[in-house]
């Protein structure tokens, strides 16, 4: 397998400038003759499909919503990070991209990370001039916040629908695209295979989620853009709809796939209620910037969070981390949470709770400072718990959040296969092992908007490509196996439904390769999903056909590929033996409880390549060069 | 760059786009809501007695040399045919708009007033025919005297049907005036978040005032106060 | 909790839809109203019989994606509320629960309580954008915004695209919605450009989707999980006023052979 970074010789700060020049260019009248594929209409998806068609080449988008703009980027809440040091308090490209390496433990990729950083200016600019409607100050100009373990105000926001705004001035961009015929948009659409020919990507195969038909689309190149793959975890705060289906398609065709261990639990989501919750819902970290996170020192207090007086109450968050106190980062802050729980010192009816408590900034600030900064969180709070938390704290629990894991790419988002391009989430991406709060909305927009326009016209530039048969045998192979895989799903017609297989592979995950691994948990959880797995390609019913609107083949589609992906996560996870972001082993911490990374081992990216359903998928490295910074423990004490 | 999509698309008409038929509806419906206005005001002279208000009759029918009148019903006839032009264009594309209904349906923010303006609308169109009849040819008037406005009144408020119809009538138009006032401002983007309940009230007001100001005339004449 | 559903099933949107009676045992109160019907549709399965058809994503109220009609109101009884926020709590034990798809000519329903609402990206797609071309933007700013017209801007910006607006109106009128993206974009500086185009080309292709005219009775305001105001209605009606009037406004100088 080619790892190639290819990543631009030159000082740090004047790679991308310099590669942006090394491109080569597609002459504008020949551009219209190009076609690309975009997969998923998220920041990464709808910015990637309106610039390219921009520049002038067609453009191909699918989504499964009915809709480009419901991809779930829009559920975002807290803000994108941009180096503009508006606010005058140290902050710089530098200092962004130093904070991001850190941030994600040292197993990010220097260049790709810094270039993030660069562009991260841009995307502000871009989002303002296309009408995203972000928070001002009186004087007119942009208004920031300090956001998920940053020491300076670099957070650009919109209420607590940064996400939403974003993604629909992506969306309105891209639907001017569509209106002049530059994109054609084909939603309900979910891709099912990679068509690669001749080691090159030229094209997907869609199921039409309404009336069933298995289409084939060619191009000349094909980009994923479709998101994360966390809902292995059954309850997460994705949408229902986030599947691995299109990344997972792609790794069985050759793509490698990188650090799938990697998966972020996010500290602040509204705990669990009961055995039929069908997801969890995020609280905005901005909340930890004026909220006071806390359990009762005593195991087993039942008392109402207002009984606990002040001195009876562990704010271990600001006890253990001091100078970053309850803005510890995503990966810190859940593991604590965990360690109280499992202490017995979790609240409400279930133990597996924290509070998150606004008595403090309510006093200090007024209820009203308060309602304008958060109102609609509390709202949405309330709503689902029918508490209000201007009187009663929160309760708040970590949960499956966003993957920073997925497909290899190198420096121009290219998988391992040529012509397959990866953006957004789906990628491997920029944040290492953990990723920071306001950074993965940074992350899409860099990669659709200022990288993909780039690296694209490059790719179309050096490769010439004769036109693909719709009838060569690959192509029809993969159809086929569109069909195959449609008709077998259909025809188990078992006793057990898609969902119960989806939650049971979900408790797996979460017990053994959750928030805390070990080897041995890990292993044990690596022997119950084949047998899960096998049962359920004997034992699913699907009911109804699969010439119409049917939801449960298509999340049986998507359940089948979890099945596959989370032995691949927990197997990464065994392999990776030190603790480093979100993947913690417990028989790699520091006396008092902290992450100890291994760098002499494990300073590389894993990056895993398929070997057939059979046989173990082989492990290979990326090293990871850090040339311009020092490699140091991640320390917010 | 190439030719922008907004260029287009940008060719239909205002008098066949929606929001452009509403605007016909709120410009006509303030012209008849004017004239509502000052008919009503040129009515109280009932009250002055027979000298007065027929007085007041005759210089509207030779206000600038007799084409004042003339001039005045091109201007309302016009304004009722585009107004119930609009509205019977709007309503059937609306009607077409939803196929069908729903099994279940609980209003919530709309008011009697507005759920009953076509209708209203339509009792008002065959009122005012009646009224023309009654009053202006004289047709459906029992004892109809040319000239003798202050007469023709008396006499044909005191058929206690032809007051009950009145009535009737001047309630629906003040349903319709309750939400066509409030809508005119409305559709014609005269509005403001603070002044909102103010544009109401006025609304409100002013189709009370209506009412009250018209159904004086029948019950003034049947309990005898105007004889 | 126990409930009796009507629920509205249509195989595709070629065969007529009836209504079905399905009884919901053992609903907690905790559940939102689409994990009730998750349950119900578990339940189906297992006895061999097709799941109820609902569109739904993101489950925390702002994808827009889900949407039906529940005993008369859009999205249910709760104000603000989007059908996957609204929770059983909100019903009593017993209670009989109507459950209808979106009805309008432009939401064709494409099965059960699935309806197609493509007409809402055209009515973007024809002129919901600023022409902004990537790489151009100055910086962000060069051009200061009123707090309070970004204020205003973000509550119009707050639609989501649910069509709750067009469900709820006697006329099934799409104008909340398209008056939403007008305010949204007409109020900030950035779209001032493109403002009057933008009004006449998003109107004219809500009026070619077939969808009914406003007669401000306001229920897509009570019905809208955002709070979108009718205020924005005005807002568009002006502007379409003022864009009609001043329309040919370049093609009328003379002398102005249309750039080079």
């Amino acid at each position: 397998m080619n790892l190639d970074p290819k990543v631009p010789s030159g000082p740090l700060a004047e790679k991308w400038s310099k590669t942006k020049f090394d491109y080569k260019l597609v002459n504008p009248s020949n551009k219209r003759k190009y076609s690309v594929i975009m997969v998923g209409s998220g920041l990464a998806g709808a910015g990637g499909a309106a610039s390219l068609a921009e520049l002038g080449y067609y453009v191909k988008c699918f989504c499964y919503q009915d809709s480009p703009r419901r991809a779930h980027s829009i559920a975002a809440q807290g803000g994108i990070n941009a180096a503009k040091n508006y606010h005058n308090d140290g902050d710089s490209v530098w200092r962004l991209f130093y904070d991001t390496v850190k941030g994600g433990d040292f197993r990010a990729r220097e260049a790709n990370v810094y270039r993030l950083a660069e562009v991260s200016n841009s995307i502000i600019d871009q989002c303002a001039a296309l009408g995203v409607p972000f928070a001002r100050e009186y004087g007119g100009l942009l208004d920031n916040r300090s956001f998920g373990g940053a020491q300076v105000s670099r957070t650009f926001y919109a209420r607590g629908q940064t996400g939403q705004q974003l993604l629909l001035g992506a969306y309105q961009a891209l639907e001017r695209q569509i209106g002049r015929g530059q994109v054609q948009m084909f939603t309900r659409h979910e891709m099912q295979e990679l068509i690669v020919v001749d080691g090159r990507a030229r094209g997907i195969v869609v199921r039409d989620m309404v009336t069933g038909a298995v289409e084939t689309h060619l191009a000349d190149a094909v980009c994923l853009a479709t998101g994360g793959y966390g809902n292995v975890y059954f309850l997460s705060t994705y949408a229902k709809g986030c599947n691995g289906t299109a990344i997972w398609r792609a790794y069985k065709k050759g793509a490698g796939f990188a650090n799938p261990c990697f998966t972020q639990i996010h500290p602040t989501c509204i705990p669990v209620t009961g055995e039929h919750q069908s997801k969890l819902t995020l609280m905005s970290e901005s909340l930890r910037n004026d909220g006071r996170i806390w359990v009762p020192k005593k195991q087993g207090d039942t008392r109402a969070p207002g009984d606990v007086p002040e001195d009876e109450r562990d704010y271990y968050l600001e006890r253990k981390y001091p100078s970053y106190g309850n803005l510890a980062p995503r990966d810190i802050s859940s593991r604590a949470a965990k360690q109280v729980c499992d202490e017995g010192r979790g609240v409400g009816a279930t133990g597996l709770g924290v509070y998150l408590d606004f008595a403090e900034s309510i006093g200090r600030l007024g209820e009203d400072t308060i309602r304008e900064k958060y109102g609609n969180l509390f709202e949405m709070y309330e709503r689902i718990t029918a508490e209000d938390p201007y009187t009663v704290p929160m309760r708040i629990f970590p949960a499956t959040h966003y993957t920073m894991g997925g497909l290899w790419v190198d420096y121009n988002l290219q998988s391992s296969i040529p012509g397959l391009f990866v953006l957004g989430e789906a990628n491997f991406s920029d944040h290492g092992a953990n990723r920071l709060g306001a950074s993965a909305l940074m992350q899409g927009l860099a990669d659709g908007y200022f990288v993909i326009p780039y690296t694209m016209g490059d790719y179309l530039a050096r490769t010439k490509q004769a036109p693909l048969a719709a009838d060569h045998p690959d192509v029809r192979a993969a159809e086929a196996a569109v069909a195959g895989r449609t008709q077998r799903l259909l025809g188990i017609k078992g006793k057990r439904t898609v969902t119960s297989f989806h939650r049971a592979l979900g408790r797996i995950m979460w017990e053994h390769c959750g928030m805390a691994r070990n080897a041995a948990d890990l292993k044990a959880g690596l022997a119950k999903i084949p047998p899960l797995r096998e049962e359920f390609w004997r034992n699913v019913t699907v009911p109804g056909s699969g010439d119409e609107i049917n939801q449960s083949l298509e999340m049986a589609g998507r359940v089948a590929d979890f099945l596959e992906l989370g032995e691949l996560i927990i197997r990464d996870a065994l392999e990776r033996d030190e603790s480093c972001g979100c993947h913690f082993r417990e028989e790699h911490q520091t006396p008092d409880g902290e992450a100890l990374r291994d760098d002499q081992r494990f300073t590389h990216v894993a990056v895993w390549e398929y070997q057939g359903d059979a046989a173990t998928p082989v492990r290979h490295q990326e090293a990871l060069t850090y040339e311009n910074i020092q490699l140091a423990t991640r320390s917010y004490k | 760059m190439t030719v922008s999509a907004l260029a287009l698309r940008a060719n239909a008409t205002f008098i066949g786009s929606t929001v452009g038929r509403k605007v016909v509806m709120a410009v006509t419906g303030a012209i008849l809501i004017g004239f509502v206005f000052v008919h009503m005001i040129g009515n109280m002279q009932l009250y002055l007695g027979p000298e007065a208000l027929n007085h007041y009759a005759v210089f509207l029918r030779t206000f600038l040399h007799g084409a004042g009148i003339w001039i005045f019903r091109a201007v309302m006839l016009t304004a009722v045919v585009l107004h119930v032009w609009a509205a019977t264009t709007l309503t059937l594309d609306s009607w077409a708009a939803r196929p069908q209904g729903y099994r279940l349906w609980e209003p919530k923010e709309s008011t009697y007033a507005s759920r009953t303006l076509r209708w209203g609308g339509v009792l008002l169109a065959l009122f005012i025919v009646y009224h023309l009849l009654h009053f202006t040819v004289g047709s459906a008037h029992p004892d109809f005297r040319e000239g003798d406005v202050y007469h023709n009144v008396v006499a044909g408020f005191q058929v206690w049907y032809a007051s009950a119809i009145y009535i009737a009538a001047m309630i629906a138009l003040g349903l319709h005036l309750d939400h066509g006032l409030w809508s005119l401002f409305q559709t014609l983007g005269l509005q403001h978040p603070r002044y909102k309940r103010y544009i109401r009230l006025f609304a409100h007001g002013f189709a009370l005032l209506i009412v009250l100001g018209n159904i004086s005339f029948p019950i003034a004449v049947l309990t005898g106060v105007v004889k | 909790m126990n409930l009796t559903l009507h629920v509205w099933r249509q195989q595709n949107a070629r065969t007529p839809g009836r209504f079905v009676t399905y009884e919901a045992h053992d609903i907690s109160p905790d559940m939102s109203f689409l994990e009730m019907l998750d349950v119900v549709n578990e339940r189906l399965i297992e006895g061999g019989e097709d799941p109820i058809a609902f569109d739904h994503d993101c489950r925390e109220g702002i994808c827009g994606t889900c949407g039906v009609v529940v005993n008369g109101r859009p999205h249910g009884p709760r104000e603000r509320t989007t059908a996957c926020q609204l929770h059983m709590r909100s019903f009593a034990d017993g209670d009989s629960i109507t459950i209808e798809p979106w009805r309008a000519k432009a939401f064709p329903v494409l099965k059960d309580l699935i309806v197609d609402r493509g007409a809402l990206d055209r009515i973007i797609a024809a002129g919901g954008f600023i022409s902004a071309p990537i790489g151009s933007a100055p910086d962000a700013n060069a051009i200061p915004v009123r707090k309070v017209l970004a204020e205003l801007s973000m509550d119009a910006a707050a639609c989501i695209g649910c069509g709750a607006c067009v469900a709820a109106c006697p006329n099934a009128s799409a104008m909340l919605f398209t008056a939403a993206k007008v305010s949204h974009l007409g109020l900030l500086p950035q779209g001032q450009p493109e403002r009057f185009d933008r009004v006449r080309a998003m109107v004219a292709q809500m009026d070619a989707e077939a969808f009914g005219s406003c007669t401000n009775h306001e229920e897509c305001e009570a019905a809208c999980p955002k709070g979108i105001t009718v205020e924005t209605i005005g807002r568009m009606n002006a502007d379409y006023v003022m864009a009609s009037l001043t329309v040919g406004r370049r093609a009328a100088r003379l002398g102005d052979s249309g750039g080079g």
